[in-house]
């Protein structure tokens, strides 16, 4: 997939590496600030109360 | 003849039709893909670990100022959230501070806003702060004051609660008083887990006897009994002992089980505007700090 993405991106080298930085970054922010956010009250981790009657 | 028709091999060779890829060509396809993945999602999952340990701590410290500034400003107004009704439309409303907790040991530094919770406090009120279970006592009345607060991320106020040992000091600081706990079990600076401190109370029939409670506990996430007024002794009330109860994640990262702390109040200073407005610490509380780091 990776491979296929990189033939496809038009450019020489430099503007190639750009773009693969931008959309790593742009992936990046959207997992940490939208994906991530949205995911974590699901997940069974940092549970820190005990259940009362 | 065999030998007139054959073409040499190494005419045809060199190009290989390209549609036509040999099964070779298929199972590396598709290793390959599956590498992919695979390699995308550890990055997926160490992102989130980032994101935990960082991102959310961000956000919750931003929650965190506001509430500590919003509290502190309700104060220099003269108003003390506290002496709202217990319950009711005019009641603490959830997530707003009511206090702000002190502990020694975990550095000069260490202070959060302590918030209203509900019955059990719930995300939104967590990711601002240590909360208060609604339903418990309130700070230095008899009973048990229980807080709960998160151990990793979201500000973790309670990632080194486990540093605490028996005798430690911890300071909940309200308008009118500045009230002092101490962690259950021999005050001699003891590991404080399974270490008792006997506590007098009246249960069921009237009786007073001294109910032994640990200074710290691991308890499972549905032993609710921890917070009582007596800890895990439903229907017993203590006669004289102000309990505090502080409850967090454990171990670290999971939510297997919760650690719990068990303090006494062992003394209160009054509070007073001039403290409030300074920022400083009455002197019976800045020793209090000079002793933790002795």
């Amino acid at each position: 997939m990776y491979v296929w993405i990189w033939r496809h991106l038009p450019g020489p080298l430099a503007v190639r590496m750009l773009q693969v930085l931008v959309a790593i970054s742009l992936v990046s922010l959207l997992l940490l600030f939208v994906i991530f956010p949205w995911i974590e009250p699901h997940l069974p981790i940092n549970k820190v109360t005990v259940s009362t009657k | 003849m065999s030998g007139d028709t054959i073409v040499a091999p190494s005419a045809a060779a060199p190009l290989p039709n390209p549609r036509h890829s040999t099964v070779g060509d298929k199972v590396r396809f598709a290793l390959r893909g599956i590498g992919q993945t695979l390699i995308t999602l550890g990055l997926v999952v160490l992102l989130f670990a980032v994101y935990e340990v960082w991102i959310t701590n961000i956000f919750a410290h931003r929650e965190q100022v506001k509430v500590y500034n919003a509290l502190h400003q309700e104060w220099l107004n003269g108003f003390d959230p506290l002496s709202l009704p217990e319950t009711g439309p005019h009641s603490i409303p959830p997530g707003s501070g009511i206090a702000v907790l002190y502990i020694p040991r975990l550095g000069a530094d260490y202070h959060f806003a302590i918030v209203q919770g509900s019955v059990v406090p719930d995300d939104s009120q967590l990711e601002k702060g240590p909360a208060h279970y609604a339903d418990t006592q309130l700070p230095g009345q008899i009973g048990n004051f229980g807080v709960a607060g998160h151990r990793v991320g979201k500000g973790e106020p309670f990632l080194n609660l486990d540093h605490l040992r028996s005798g430690d000091t911890v300071v909940v600081e309200t308008k009118s008083m500045w009230w002092v706990y101490k962690v259950l079990g021999r005050p001699d600076g003891a590991d404080p887990e399974g270490n008792m401190t006997s506590i007098a109370s009246k249960c069921g029939d009237g009786s007073v006897s001294g109910i032994p409670v640990p200074g710290r506990e691991i308890v499972d996430p549905s032993d609710g009994d921890v917070l009582l007024p007596v800890p895990s002794h439903p229907g017993c009330t203590p006669t004289t002992a102000a309990l505090m109860t502080m409850t967090t994640c454990h171990p670290k990262f999971t939510a297997s089980q919760r650690m719990i702390v068990h303090a006494q109040l062992a003394t209160q200073y009054k509070n007073n505007r001039h403290w409030i407005s300074s920022g400083k610490f009455p002197p019976q509380i800045a020793a209090l700090y000079q002793e933790a780091s002795a």
